[in-house]
């Protein structure tokens, strides 16, 4: 397990390098001058002959990329040019409110997905399994930002149910710890900001959640059908055992294990679904600023998100793939 | 393993249930070529027949056919001209005049969902057939060559894999600016990984099977070897990827017009056309209803038509 682990880091590494130097290559490509694009139309000269010293320009290009190197472990992204703060400490700012949306998205998407699955399986070829599965295929079919749309104009224009957009409500005091609302309104026990926070949360979470929910149906009703079919839960049935019982510690416990691999895989498109949700819904978050980048031709916000974003992937990625050893049992890594 | 579906999730559920088949294949010197070709044929064959008892595949295919044939004639059925604008009639509700309603700059929705259906498809079939190439070729070089090339193609792979989809695309598309070709170009590029893994997975089984052994023994070159033998026995899996990702792409490209990456104004696009339905969702909801509708139908035909193809090349997984 240790050596697994040890292995999976040394692995990660290459990875993260390609990362940096992807990004750093994007820099370098992008039209004219790096220095010049860093510091945006409304750059000064000096702006311009700062950041030229800063990135190293004049100089060869492997010293220019060990001084992007030391500029990216050191998390200096340089200045926003459409906000002219640091981009690193509004990237600190976004994150939370962006993790908070994506995770409250895959609890949903679980605790719906799962059950549905489930059902779909143990019914099958019955018209609910049919249902299912048909609304699944439906909301793997959805664009987010328009399912949004939808939602907000039927649930919030139209029945007044939730806010149509922001992350608290308007005039709502709350002292920021980690920049998770929800989660710093339970901190400070700030009740007030709790329940604004959580009512503003639950609309664009549920919205992010439909695709993961519908990948995470399909998932466990065909691995509860592989399942079902194996010989130890007819002996389960055979020894008398409840049927609710058998599926649920038998049959589930056994399909869990390839939907703890999708549920992994999924982290990805909630960051994407994560960021043009929080467009549509108009919540501060790293998509709304990268967005807002975009449009300023904001390249050193751009840069950082990208960086900062790609690199906690990785290591996402890296925490379910330890976990996921530390569960199963059946699975040695050499 | 890193991965994303939308994008890359489902590409890589994609490429854990679709399984080479390997079929026995004809090959120049085999004395059974007459059989195996048989065997070859009736493969495609039986997928077929499966396909087409499969009546939500079938309902797929015929709505792909549809705006297939929308899209070509989209110029010569449309009501209205799609970017005339015309400010008396600006943000009209649906009316028999104009079906699905007129937008801000008093333009007819229905004729821009028309016309737009030509990006939607552009979007979804371009990106993913050069993602195909392009993988496909990556896939068979790193997967029948292995070693260092092996090497060097899946840690690139890996680091396109490290991004989320959108990350990706808008880090190139701040390189490339934007535009619909760009868009084009990022979402192959989103692709490429997809494609290479699945066949460089399925080359590295069938590289190993006794007619490729044979086909090199027989002193037959690389080139011929890899196309004859080992690309032809690895379609299913990639024709599978294909139509999956269609659906994908056009909905990956809709969310880069959305946030204002792709077709700039006035040319009609479902992505851009949502855009504006979000800012006056209050008054004419009919704005982003419509087109985004157009692209649940789109991705819906191409998903039911990619999964009945799914289950009829692979019936074990049904």
């Amino acid at each position: 397990m240790t050596r697994y682990v040890t292995r999976r880091l040394l692995l990660a590494i290459p990875v993260l390098l390609g990362i940096m130097t992807a990004v750093f290559l994007m820099i370098q490509l992008i039209p004219g001058d790096p220095a010049t694009a860093m510091a945006g139309d409304k750059g000064s000269v000096e702006q311009v002959a700062r950041i030229r010293e800063e990135l190293g320009l004049n100089r060869p290009l492997p010293v220019q990329y060990a001084y992007f190197l030391k500029s990216a472990f050191t998390l200096n992204f340089g200045d926003s040019i459409r906000t002219n703060q640091p981009v690193a400490g509004e990237l600190r700012q976004f994150f939370g409110a962006t993790i908070e949306l994506s995770l409250a998205a895959l609890v949903i998407a679980l605790v719906i997905g799962i059950p549905a699955g489930v059902i779909a399986a143990t019914h099958r070829a019955s018209a609910l399994d049919y249902g299912t599965m048909i609304v699944a295929l439906v909301g793997i079919s959805t664009p987010v930002f328009w399912a949004g749309i939808v939602l907000i104009y039927i649930l919030s224009f139209r029945l007044g149910l939730f806010p149509i957009s922001g992350i608290i409500g308007t005039g709502i005091r709350l002292d920021r710890i980690t920049d998770a609302y929800v989660l710093d309104s339970v901190l400070t026990g700030n009740w007030l900001a709790f329940r604004s926070s959580v009512h503003h949360l639950i609309l664009p979470a549920f919205v992010l959640s439909t695709i993961p929910m519908a990948i995470i149906a399909r998932m466990t009703r065909s691995s509860m059908l592989e399942v079902l079919g194996q010989d130890y839960l007819r002996t389960a049935r055979a020894k008398g055992l409840e049927d609710r019982l058998v599926v649920i510690r038998h049959a589930l416990k056994n399909a869990l294990i390839p939907i703890v691999t999708a549920i992994g895989l999924q982290f990805g498109s909630l960051i994407s679904g994560a960021f043009l949700t929080e467009t549509v819904f108009g919540r501060p978050g790293l998509g709304r600023y990268v967005v807002q980048a975009i449009g300023a031709r904001d390249y050193p916000a751009i840069q950082g998100t990208v960086l900062v974003v790609a690199v906690g992937f990785v290591l996402i990625n890296l925490l379910v793939d330890v976990a996921y050893a530390a569960i199963d049992p059946r699975i040695h890594y050499a | 393993m890193a991965m994303d579906v939308n994008v890359q999730s489902t590409r890589t559920r994609q490429e854990k249930t679709i399984v080479a088949r390997p079929t026995v294949h004809s090959s120049g010197i085999d004395p059974t070529l007459h059989r195996a070709e048989r065997v070859s044929a009736g493969l495609w064959r039986d997928a077929a027949r499966r396909l087409s008892r499969d009546r939500a595949a079938v309902a797929g295919l015929v709505v792909v056919a549809a705006l297939v044939v929308v899209a070509l004639l989209a110029p010569a059925i449309v009501p209205y001209d799609p970017i005339d604008q015309s400010f008396r009639i600006k943000l009209q509700a649906p009316s028999t005049e104009h079906l699905l309603g007129t937008d801000e700059f008093g333009r007819d929705v229905l004729s821009r969902i028309l016309v737009g259906t030509r990006v939607a498809l552009g979007v979804g079939i371009v990106p993913v057939a050069i993602a195909l190439v392009i993988g496909v070729t990556l896939g068979l070089i790193a997967g029948y060559f292995g070693g260092g090339v092996d090497q060097v193609v899946m840690r690139v792979i890996d680091v396109l894999l490290a991004f989320p989809w959108l990350l990706l695309a808008i880090g190139i598309m701040a390189i490339l600016g934007p535009g619909i070709q760009n868009v084009v170009i990022a979402v192959a590029i989103v692709y490429i990984p997809a494609f290479a893994r699945i066949v460089r997975g399925s080359v590295l089984s069938i590289k190993e099977k006794e007619y490729v052994e044979a086909a090199r023994a027989m002193g037959q070159p690389n080139t011929r070897i890899i196309v004859r033998h080992v690309l032809a026995n690895a379609w299913a899996p990639i024709i599978v990827l294909a139509t999956l990702s269609i659906g994908q792409a056009i909905i990956y490209a809709a969310g880069l017009s959305f946030i204002g990456l792709g077709t700039q104004p006035p040319d009609a696009d479902w992505g851009v056309m949502l855009t504006s339905g979000r800012e006056f969702l209050r008054d004419a909801p009919w704005l982003g209803f419509f087109p985004g509708l157009a692209i649940l139908i789109t991705v819906l035909a191409f998903n039911l038509f990619g999964d009945g193809l799914r289950d009829a090349l692979d019936p074990r997984l049904r």
